[in-house]
């Protein structure tokens, strides 16, 4: 068999399942995102509480295998009368895990804005809602970006994992297309194609963009 | 709380225990492979042969892209395809050590390259010989810089090592399943799982950045006086 | 590589600089450069940032390969060895027996931050020329006392100044005895008032160490007082060498000239 006919016979799949991986991708990104700004912000907070439930959500999501959070919010939780969906629990258990990772960026961008921003914009008697809105918070997500365009290669490396859940997402097809064919090396071999694909000549690229035009903005305004 | 069965926590404890032993190996076989052969990658990406320099590079980013589990199973099944089988230990093993490898060999070249230019032409003009130069001079200088990295890389292989549970590798992951699926109960074993990896990887975790800590300041690196 | 002799006769100078040209790439650096420095000579090198005066240090040092010519070293060549009477470039082995010779101070030190100020004088001794631990203690701590250093052999390069800092590597290069020392700008990155402690060095160092040093400086009022002969390096060339009086005083090339009232006004 040619790849070419392997191809006809098993891209349908491969397409099928790439675009769940890309949605999986997705709504994980931006609940880690969500995640990440608020934990981010909670690990800066003056209140001891709130810090330190931020580290406890940190810790525990970095400090275990995404693949034992998935299992636990996939076969445990129902347990505790919360069903989600295998979809719905895939993207969760991804964003969650990425969003504590994501939280640790986005503290540290903020600290890296030099103090002296800090005190001009109190000087000027901001807020401090719009110091770090207008102020801290912008110079800050030049600083997060390169960080960020590694955490979505992660990401989407991550959602991998779904399958195992069944998600019928790429990894999940090629896994199929491999146990009724016995055709390894296509199966697996073009599921990483389309990973690479994914990261290198998509994720990277959009990053690199974002970056320009965002510093190309910051210093227009 | 939630119906939590103590008994059945103790009964599987000992099978948990055993299969960490098991984790605890395949994190630290597969890191040792990672440190030997991301060095490797790193050293080739310093040749000057264009060819072997573009490889390496271009296969470090590949293997750097791609997920993880699905190179376990590359591995695992693409052997048979050729009439080689290979163990889900050693399938394992070659997957991850790789993959970590690619990491290692990155964190190897930054530390490299943060050594600034003038301790190579210093190191010439004192006449140390190249072996001298690399382990008196260089490597200690870019070892504070890379330990961060590497150990990261410690914690983050000991985490990854349930995809291993896939293939068929008996460590904690693949243990809690079938423990699972035997008893009807995920509650106690999952969870269980989870305490285990927090209570091995946030001490490890902790104990590296004490580590780092002590080298730069053995070192004499830090400002802080010893 | 036939024109070029394979060793120099007995009068030959302590460094021969043999129609030498570098080339990076489209860029001539230096361009068929001739300079010949006798033994115990204190040679100065001025000219603009840019005509290659740092490169002609770097080329002894051997930190980067000639494009053409031949650089010789007591009469003997430096990046090349003789094979069947012709020039051929040098083993390892043999670079490292002429690289012996020379010694170098930096712009920026370029001290092991990881070792003491002692460790770092030491370094070279033990590991290259096999001295016993003792026997390079006590030469580095000589050398640290020389440099006005003894009281901080023990600390780490970043807790000295820079002004320190550079007395450290000078006693580091003078702990392997070389023949010819190198300085590279070594006190171009040091703040005004440490400055003059380095030069005090340099001063004892010419005139109580029997060195042959050829240094690359802005400091002209340094230049004209230590200088034995000053070389104005103009577009890869020598355009004018002579005796302090003459080059600072009575100039002949209006290049000299140009270049001598520019950092004069600067200054």
């Amino acid at each position: 068999m040619t790849y070419a006919e392997f191809l006809n016979e098993h891209g349908a799949r491969l397409i099928d399942g790439s675009i769940i991986t890309v949605q999986q991708t997705i709504l994980a990104a931006l609940l880690a995102i969500a995640i990440a700004l608020v934990m981010g912000l909670m690990r800066l907070s003056s209140n001891y509480v709130v810090r330190s439930s931020a580290t406890v959500y940190i810790e525990i999501f970095r400090g275990t295998s995404l693949l034992v959070q998935l299992y636990w919010i996939f076969f445990v939780l129902p347990l505790f009368g919360i069903t989600l969906e295998k979809f719905t629990a895939g993207f969760i258990a991804v964003g969650m895990n990425l969003g504590a990772y994501g939280a640790e960026v986005v503290r540290g961008a903020i600290q890296s804005v030099p103090k002296g921003q800090y005190e001009a914009a109190l000087a000027l008697n901001m807020s401090p809602f719009s110091r770090m809105r207008r102020i801290i918070f912008p110079q800050a997500l030049i600083l997060m970006l390169p960080p960020w365009g590694n955490l979505f290669i992660e990401l989407l490396k991550a959602t991998a994992l779904v399958s195992l859940i069944s998600v019928t997402d790429l990894m999940f097809q090629a896994k199929q297309i491999n146990g009724t064919t016995y055709l390894s090396i296509e199966a697996f071999g073009s599921a990483l194609v389309i990973y690479y694909i994914m990261s290198r000549l998509v994720i990277t690229p959009g990053m690199r963009w974002l970056e320009r035009a965002l510093s190309r903005h910051m210093s227009r305004a | 709380m939630f119906d939590w069965k103590w008994d059945f926590t103790i009964e599987i404890l000992p099978r948990l225990i055993l299969a960490t032993f098991n984790t605890l190996m395949a994190a630290g076989v597969g890191y040792g492979i990672a440190l030997i052969v991301g060095l490797i990658f790193a050293l080739a990406q310093r040749t000057p042969i264009r060819i072997i320099n573009w490889s390496v590079r271009e296969a470090v980013e590949f293997i750097r892209s791609t997920p993880l589990v699905l190179q376990i199973f590359f591995v695992f099944y693409v052997g048979p395809q050729f009439d080689l089988r290979l163990s889900p230990w050693t399938a394992g093993m070659i997957a991850i050590g790789l993959h970590y490898a690619s990491y290692l060999s990155e964190v190897y070249r930054a530390g490299l390259e943060s050594v600034p230019q003038g301790q190579w032409e210093a190191c010439r003009a004192l006449n140390l010989s190249t072996r001298r130069t690399y382990f008196r001079i260089i490597i200690p200088q870019a070892l504070p810089p890379a330990l961060p990295g590497m150990g990261n890389y410690l914690v983050g292989i000991f985490k990854d090592t349930p995809m291993l549970s896939v293939i068929g590798v008996a460590e904690l992951m693949h243990t809690a399943n079938a423990l699972g699926s035997e008893s009807y109960r995920f509650l106690e074993p999952y969870t269980m799982v989870g305490i285990i990896f927090l209570a091995i990887s946030l001490p490890t975790a902790f104990g590296l950045r004490t580590f780092e800590t002590w080298v730069s300041k053995t070192l004499g690196m830090s400002k802080s006086k010893k | 590589m036939n024109e070029y002799p394979t060793r120099l006769n007995d009068d030959a100078p302590m460094v021969r600089f043999s129609k030498v040209s570098k080339r990076y790439g489209e860029l001539t650096v230096l361009d068929e450069l001739d300079l010949d420095v006798s033994a115990n000579e204190m040679v100065s090198i001025i000219g603009p940032s840019g005509s290659g005066k740092t490169t002609v240090l770097r080329l002894l040092m051997t930190l980067e390969d000639v494009s053409d010519g031949v650089i010789y070293v007591e009469g003997e060549p430096l990046t090349h060895m003789e094979r069947d009477g012709q020039l051929v470039p040098a083993n390892q082995a043999y670079l490292r027996r002429q690289r012996s010779k020379i010694g170098m101070c930096f712009q920026h030190f370029n001290l092991f931050p990881h070792m003491t100020a002692l460790e770092n004088c030491m370094e070279g001794p033990i590991q290259v020329l096999r001295l016993s631990k003792q026997e390079a203690r006590e030469r580095s701590l000589d050398l640290l006392d020389m440099v006005g250093l003894s009281d901080k052999r023990d600390q780490h390069p970043i807790r000295l100044s820079g002004g320190q800092q550079q007395r450290v590597a000078i006693a580091r290069a003078l702990a392997m005895r070389p023949k010819v020392m190198l300085l590279d700008e070594v006190t171009s990155a040091l703040d005004p008032e440490v400055i003059g402690e380095v030069l005090n060095v340099i001063r004892k160092l010419n005139a109580e160490h029997n060195l042959t040093v050829l240094m690359v400086t802005h400091q002209m009022g340094f230049a004209k007082e230590i200088s034995d002969r000053v070389c104005f390096v103009y577009n890869g060339k020598i355009a004018e060498a002579g005796p302090p009086s003459q080059i600072f005083d009575a100039p002949q090339n209006p290049r000299t000239k140009q270049f001598l009232s520019a950092v004069l006004q600067a200054n």
